[in-house]
């Protein structure tokens, strides 16, 4: 990969990593979602062919889409009143950027040199997806941030395990996420739903 | 004909041809028979050996590729299986007395898969990815799409889930110290990467607070399944762990921490049982106990520590059943699980209620119970390495008993005047009183599941010899 297309790579998981901690609607959330899956498939594409990178790509926009299925059929749209402390929120993801920029040496070292595009972009999704879980218990903000996390490790993995089985679990894994997020998601609108009646 | 498919692949195929059936009775049985003859034929049929019926002649290999790896069940891993499928039938049994059936059946075969194919996998670090999948199945099963989720169901998806990317790192962190066994600063990086996995995984002290809540908003039988199929299934893999590398089997400072950890669990949870006033979280702190009876007698040597270890699956399975199907009748009939909503319930439910008391005491200890011999083993090997550590779990266990006692006293709390009648169906009071008489029958005769536990540390290399 070129200099500058790491950068460009880097730059849009930053971009779409701290629009997952600080977006309001949900529309753009999974937006936010789906572009950082791109950025997944270049870092992944490092160190994968491109049929197994594409499955990872593939694997997070279906999750996306079925996240947004469900969301969107679930109620109108309303004002959101979550997230709150936006700023925050900026200092935290601010925070994972520097480590994950600082740490990314280290990372590269300990994970056979997998690069320190790679390195960093992995620690920057994982940071903000751990920084995301631990914001928030609404199911469909949890699940994108296990989302994150999970991308963000499956970016260093790639560089030290290509074997089709775990790319296929993980893709599994992935979906499986999506769909449990749903579950839950559907299932708090009942309460929505009950509250509403009361 | 292979191993891995009779006992993965089968089960997995069957579970989902069960989900359209919406017969309790049916699936209750169904899943029960079936995993039984899954059970026994996993203690009988050999493996890697021609059988010959008749005229046919059978011989089941161990391995299956899949996807370039291989799932692999030795001959010595059929005791581990029986044990398993044989425990899981039992919780399909009373799938029905606890009116759970419908999702509980094929969706636990479908976990029991999960996890009999995590222990199955080759190379066994892989086993993460399995365990992730079966607590992503476990969230329909222990919730409803008709009730909101409460906090315990997120914050169990969010640590089962961290878990993973610790387990697979730290597999590949382990090669790397194995390839440089001088490398002391990657050895201990890789070291807490694999405690802080599986610290989420065994949900170990202070990571476990998921537990009490998800006995709070959740059916207990369902919970209960899996307060058990999860820890044995992992502790089975991390037994596997200390087996492969030879610099952690040795190492004094993991022993160290296997013991604390352990005794941090055990006395915590002993503790925070003895306080508590809901029944359902008393069972909580309970298994959480049970979990750091199983870290300690992994940190003992080898030889006692392991047959001490499988010791205490059998009488964790029954225990943890009887609990949770008692659990599951006596909030049938009262408002919660609350001390004041279950005041005087033992005249009410007077089996159930003896089912709840035993299958405490059970786990605290009691003698003639199902958890004594292993507890008792485990004390006394714990007294001849380190005196503090007994007396630490001595604590631990005089807090389990302050919690039974004080869960028998409320249930037995009834007015003056209250008279005696069995609410049980005659259903729930069959499962209640054969589980009653297994706790007893494990309680005073040991050596009964001697016949599958005596060769099981043998399906490890090192630690079994």
């Amino acid at each position: 990969m070129t200099p500058f297309l790491s950068q460009i790579v880097i730059l849009l998981l930053v971009a779409t990593s701290t629009g997952i901690l600080l977006a309001r609607k949900w529309r753009w959330l999974i937006a936010f979602l789906s572009a950082q899956y791109a950025g997944v498939f270049l870092l992944a594409l490092q160190h994968l062919p491109l049929g197994m990178a594409t499955v990872k790509v593939i694997a997070g926009w279906m999750g996306a889409a079925i996240l947004g299925m469900t969301h969107s059929s679930l109620e109108e749209e309303r004002p959101e009143t979550l997230p709150q402390g936006r700023f925050f929120r900026l200092v935290a993801a601010g925070i994972v950027l520097l480590i994950a920029g600082t740490g990314a040496p280290f990372v590269d070292s300990l994970m056979a040199n997998a690069g320190m595009i790679v390195s960093a972009g992995g620690m920057l999704l994982i940071g903000m997806g751990l920084i995301h879980l631990g914001v928030t218990d609404q199911p469909l903000r949890v699940t994108i941030g296990l989302m994150t996390v999970l991308a963000g490790f499956e970016v260093l993995y790639a560089a030290v395990e290509n074997s089709i089985l775990v790319a296929a679990l993980l893709a599994t894994i992935t979906l499986g996420l999506a769909l449990t997020g749903s579950y839950l998601m559907i299932a708090s609108a009942k309460e929505e739903n009950q509250a509403e009646t009361i | 004909m292979n191993a891995p498919t009779i006992w993965i692949l089968t089960p997995a195929i069957f579970a989902i041809l069960l989900m359209p059936l919406r017969n309790q009775r049916a699936l209750s049985l169904i899943g029960g028979v079936f995993t039984v003859l899954l059970a026994v034929a996993a203690q009988f049929v050999p493996m890697e050996q021609a059988l010959r019926l008749g005229t046919l002649s059978l011989r089941i290999e161990s391995s299956l590729n899949i996807l370039g790896r291989q799932l692999v069940i030795n001959p010595q891993e059929g005791p581990l299986l029986a044990l398993i499928y044989g425990a899981t039938s039992l919780w399909f049994f009373g799938a029905e007395a606890s009116k759970s059936a419908l999702r509980f059946v094929p969706l636990g075969l479908l976990v029991t898969a999960l996890m009999v194919a995590s222990i199955a996998v080759e190379p066994f670090l892989f086993a993460a990815l399995f365990i992730e999948t079966a607590v992503l199945l476990a969230v329909p099963l222990v919730t409803s799409i008709d009730k909101p989720p409460g906090k315990g169901i997120i914050r169990f998806l969010i640590y089962q889930t961290l878990a993973m990317p610790c387990i697979l790192t730290s597999g590949w962190l382990l090669a790397g110290v194995e390839a440089s066994p001088g490398n002391l600063t990657l050895a201990a990086q890789s070291a807490a990467v694999l405690g802080l996995g599986f610290a989420f995984l065994l949900a170990v002290f202070p990571l476990y607070n998921w537990i009490p809540m998800l006995l709070e908003e959740s059916p207990p039988f369902t919970v209960g399944f899996l307060l058990w199929i999860l820890p044995t299934a992992t502790l089975v893999f991390g037994v596997g762990f200390i087996d492969r590398y030879s610099w952690l089997r040795t190492s004094p400072q993991f022993v160290t921490a296997l013991r604390f950890s352990g005794l941090l669990m055990l006395a915590t949870g002993g503790l925070w049982a003895a306080f508590q006033n809901h029944i359902g979280r008393i069972m909580a702190y309970g298994s959480i106990a049970e979990t750091g009876f199983a870290l300690l007698a992994l940190s003992l040597d080898s030889r006692v520590g392991i047959p001490i270890l499988f010791l205490l699956f059998p009488a964790r399975a029954l225990g943890l059943a009887v609990w949770s199907l008692a659990l599951t009748i006596l909030k049938e009939r009262s408002k919660s699980m609350r001390f004041s909503d279950v005041r005087g319930m033992l005249r009410i439910a007077p089996i159930a209620g003896a089912g709840l008391a035993l299958a405490s005491l059970s786990t605290s200890g009691f003698p003639l119970l199902g958890g004594f011999p292993a507890r008792l083993a485990l004390w006394d090997a714990l007294a001849r390495v380190s005196l503090t550590g007994a007396f630490w779990m001595g604590v631990g266990v005089i807090s389990l008993f302050a919690a039974s006692f004080r869960m028998l006293a409320v249930l037995s709390m009834a007015d003056e005047y209250a008279g005696w009648e069995a609410n049980e169906n005659w259903l729930q009071a069959l499962m209640l009183g054969l589980g009653i008489i297994g706790l007893f029958i494990l309680g005073l005769f040991p050596q009964a599941v001697q016949f599958f536990l005596a060769d099981l540390p043998a399906m490890f290399e090192h630690l079994g010899q």
